[in-house]
């Protein structure tokens, strides 16, 4: 933690975006696993994420970012997946 | 170039407004400032200055819309009194925390309740710990001085905190003094162009003001900004050292008036100040070795100076015109006392208050004080520390 | 060159509001966030926010998921602090010291908007400033843990007014603040919802299009404060549209316009039996409460048609 005499005037932050810094994956209890195969790539994960976990390359998604993904599941339940099958599943984190 | 006029002690800082032209003003109205932000809105609808105005719907809005606009990068003023100040209370430490320049006359006047319009200083008493600095005027020519330095006091790139200036409600605001005004192109030079540190406004590089800090970090922050107000005694002598040769006006962080060869001492702030000195002069004259002190830089409070100033005094009286609303000594009289505390020879201090809600103090207030502190001088006895003058039994 | 609204390329766009924030798992409040810098990506955008969870999570110590100007006053004043950044752009603008054209965006809860901050923003909304206000409505004090407001639904069981033996939850109705907001006579005053993405984007652009003072109120489910899992935020803002709850529409120079007519209403008891915080509506004994909350939605959807009939193009006449 820094010292008294790196405090910015005002406690600014002056880095945008610093929290980046910060990695939320640790609150994870639960992970999502992407199945490729029954994705349609509708990117409702990529906009309905709250920590913007999801990549995207290119308007594609990619695999989780699992340095920030909380394992809140929305991803999950609103998946439209391919013929019922989802392409995302929760399942239990194992440390 | 100085212009003499005859005007009331808000058209005064009216016109230093209009001289320092800030960017953004949001101002709602109170008495007795209004006058002064009226004046002040009749330059910005004649086009004299590029002030924009914004006519808030309380006090509280008035100074959250000046934080935002100082800290979206540019020139802030607002003024305000009492009741507005009372209401302005959780941002005032907002803004000093922020560090942000923003420039507010405060028109001393009397705390509610019971509802009062009239001259004392329970209001910016009351917020004297809020993080910003404090210039008191002892009359109109005063508020326009304070008012005009105190531009480049709360903008100076080593201080970046807002400043108050405070003269008396009624008193000052609305009684007509001659003054001397100082030419539009002095001024402008004088105060410069406003440079901002770290504004909004400025999108490719974009900032976050107002973070939550836990208790991991808050001391620090604390500790840092406590650093800053160590700076400011120095920029003000340095910017009075300035306004000397614009105006030949001298100004320092307090007045002493007669006191070097006094024995005993009056100290006390504001208009009070000049019907005090009338009567010192009378004593002088009689023989009595009295003297003055009026504070100027009142926040940060310079303990070191004035207590070197008082202590060589016998006895000293503090007059407050503002008293804690219950249980314990009037303001300045508990800084003037810590400036002393801890010298080991040092004077008596009694405590009093006169001219609470605009109640007049009259030159016989005043002698009956130096009366007293004649008795005090010769016997060493203190009758009482605290005391209301000029009451009705 | 506007960005379409669509997923693809918006997916391409700068993400203003970034990961590493303390939003609680399945907060659908960060999904707002995201959903209206999205829709205003092709602009410069400063935003101010009320203390609230949004403020203190996103910024907290040297950390800040703001990728944009941003700004944290106290509680009640994000509007009239935005409108004095807002002011100063303008004044800045005159004297040619900037030519940019950004937009200013408030974004606060229901706390720091319906209640404490009501004040600010309708001073703020009448005095014509230039600016967006985004309400992220989640119905209670959430940050200083699930508090009644002025937004929270009747019945709602919260820490101030919880479902007791003698006291069924909230007892007031909630404060209709997007219809007070209309009554103020600003240009544009919308509802959304964040599963409803492509009409909540397009009420934000369509807002940012717009000179003068506009507020778009936005459901926001909280699962911590509604007792509901982390995962169903998008599929209850969804309910909440399809049962009338959050009836999604604009009042565009006084003119209303419902933007969706749910295919099939649902009973409210839908969007009830999925939230903790009404669990004791489905005791029995209560069945009176639960029509009387139908009875509520019922008129208001009733009431919000007839007003868009008013303003509908006359082709009755024959």
């Amino acid at each position: 933690m820094i010292g008294w005499k790196q405090i910015p005037p005002g406690m600014v932050i002056l880095e945008p975006g610093s929290a980046l810094k910060f990695k939320t994956g640790s609150w994870r209890a639960y992970k999502p696993r992407w199945i490729e195969e029954n994705c349609i790539q509708c990117l409702n994960c990529w906009l309905y994420c709250p920590d913007n976990a999801v990549k995207v390359q290119d308007g594609k998604r990619q695999d989780f970012d699992f340095d920030y993904c909380k394992g809140c599941g929305i991803c999950a339940l609103e998946c439209p997946g391919k013929k019922g099958n989802k392409a995302i599943v929760m399942e239990e984190e194992v440390k | 170039m100085t212009k003499i006029v005859a005007v009331t002690g808000n058209e005064a800082v009216a016109n230093a407004f209009r001289q320092a032209e800030p960017d953004v003003c949001a101002a709602y109205p109170i008495t007795p400032q209004t006058e002064l932000m009226q004046r002040f809105a009749a330059f910005v609808s004649n086009g004299q200055v590029k002030t924009e105005l914004i006519l808030v719907e309380s006090e509280h809005s008035a100074l959250s819309a000046c934080v935002g606009a100082a800290a979206a990068g540019g020139r802030v003023a607002t003024a305000t009194s009492s009741q507005g100040l009372a209401l302005m209370w959780e941002i005032l430490f907002i803004a000093s925390g922020l560090r942000l320049p923003i420039i507010m006359p405060v028109v001393n006047r009397a705390l509610s309740a019971p509802i009062n319009i009239h001259c004392d200083h329970s209001d910016a008493m009351g917020a004297r710990d809020s993080g910003w600095i404090q210039l008191w005027s002892e009359n109109a020519q005063e508020a326009y001085d304070n008012t005009i330095q105190a531009f480049r006091i709360a903008e100076h790139m080593d201080i970046r905190l807002p400043v108050m200036v405070c003269y008396d409600g009624f008193i000052i605001s609305h009684s007509i003094e001659r003054i001397e005004y100082l030419n539009d192109e002095v001024v402008k030079k004088f105060i410069g162009e406003y440079k901002p540190l770290y504004p909004l406004l400025d999108i490719d590089h974009p900032k976050s003001y107002g973070p939550l800090v836990l208790t991991d970090l808050y001391m620090e922050v604390r500790k840092a900004h406590s650093e800053v107000y160590k700076k400011v005694p120095d920029v003000v002598l340095s910017i009075a050292k300035d306004f000397e040769k614009i105006s030949g006006r001298k100004y320092e962080l307090f007045e002493s008036y007669r006191l070097d060869d006094a024995e005993i001492g009056i100290v006390i702030l504001n208009s009070a100040a000049g019907t005090t000195k009338d009567v010192i002069d009378e004593y002088r004259d009689k023989g009595v070795k009295v003297g003055l002190l009026k504070p100027r830089l009142f926040r940060p409070f310079p303990y070191e100076q004035i207590g070197n100033a008082l202590k060589h005094l016998k006895a000293v009286c503090v007059l407050d015109r503002a008293d804690a609303f219950g249980g314990s000594f009037g303001p300045l009289y508990l800084d003037i006392a810590t400036s002393l505390c801890n010298h080991s020879k040092r004077p008596l201090v009694i405590n009093r208050i006169y001219g609470l809600g605009g109640r007049d103090y009259m030159p016989e207030h005043a002698a009956e004080v130096i009366d007293e502190l004649i008795q005090i001088a010769d016997t060493g006895k203190i009758k009482s520390f605290k005391e209301y003058i000029g009451v009705r039994e | 060159m506007t960005t379409p609204l669509n997923l693809k390329e918006l997916s391409k766009k700068e993400l203003r509001f970034t990961s590493g924030h303390r939003l609680c798992a399945g907060c659908a409040a960060p999904t707002v966030v995201k959903m209206v810098l999205l829709a205003a990506c092709d602009y410069p955008v400063i935003a101010a926010s009320a203390t609230g969870c949004l403020e203190v999570s996103s910024c907290i110590s040297t950390y800040t998921a703001w990728k944009t100007p941003w700004i944290h006053n106290a509680f009640e004043n994000a509007a009239a602090t935005l409108s004095g950044v807002e002011t100063m752009y303008r004044a800045l603008k005159k004297q040619g010291k900037i030519d940019k054209d950004i937009k200013f965006i408030a974004i606060s809860g229901d706390g720091g908007t319906y209640d404490i901050g009501f004040q600010s923003l309708s001073g703020a909304m009448e005095r014509w400033h230039n600016m967006l206000y985004v309400c992220y409505d989640n119905e209670a004090y959430m940050n200083t843990g699930i508090q009644r407001s002025g937004a929270t639904p009747t019945f709602a069981d919260t820490t101030t007014c919880p479902a007791g033996a003698v006291i069924p939850g909230k007892p007031q109705q909630r404060k209709d603040l997007t219809k007070i907001m209309a009554a103020h006579g600003i240009p544009y005053v919308a509802q959304a919802s964040p599963s409803h993405w492509p009409d909540l984007m397009k009420k934000v652009r369509k807002a940012l299009e717009i000179e003068g003072p506009k507020f778009i109120n936005v459901f926001t489910p909280c699962n911590r404060g509604w007792r509901t899992r982390t995962d169903d935020a998008i599929l209850l803002s969804r309910l909440a549209v399809e049962t009338c709850f959050w009836p999604l529409y604009e009042v565009e120079n006084g003119v209303t316009k419902v933007t969706f007519k749910p295919r099939e209403k649902k009973p409210v008891t839908e969007f009830l039996k999925a939230q903790g915080r009404f669990r004791h509506l489905f005791e029995p004994g209560k069945e009176k409460l639960v029509e009387q909350l139908q009875q509520m939605i019922d008129n208001n959807w009733e009431k919000l048609l007839k007003e868009e009939e008013m303003f509908a193009p006359k082709e009755k006449t024959k």
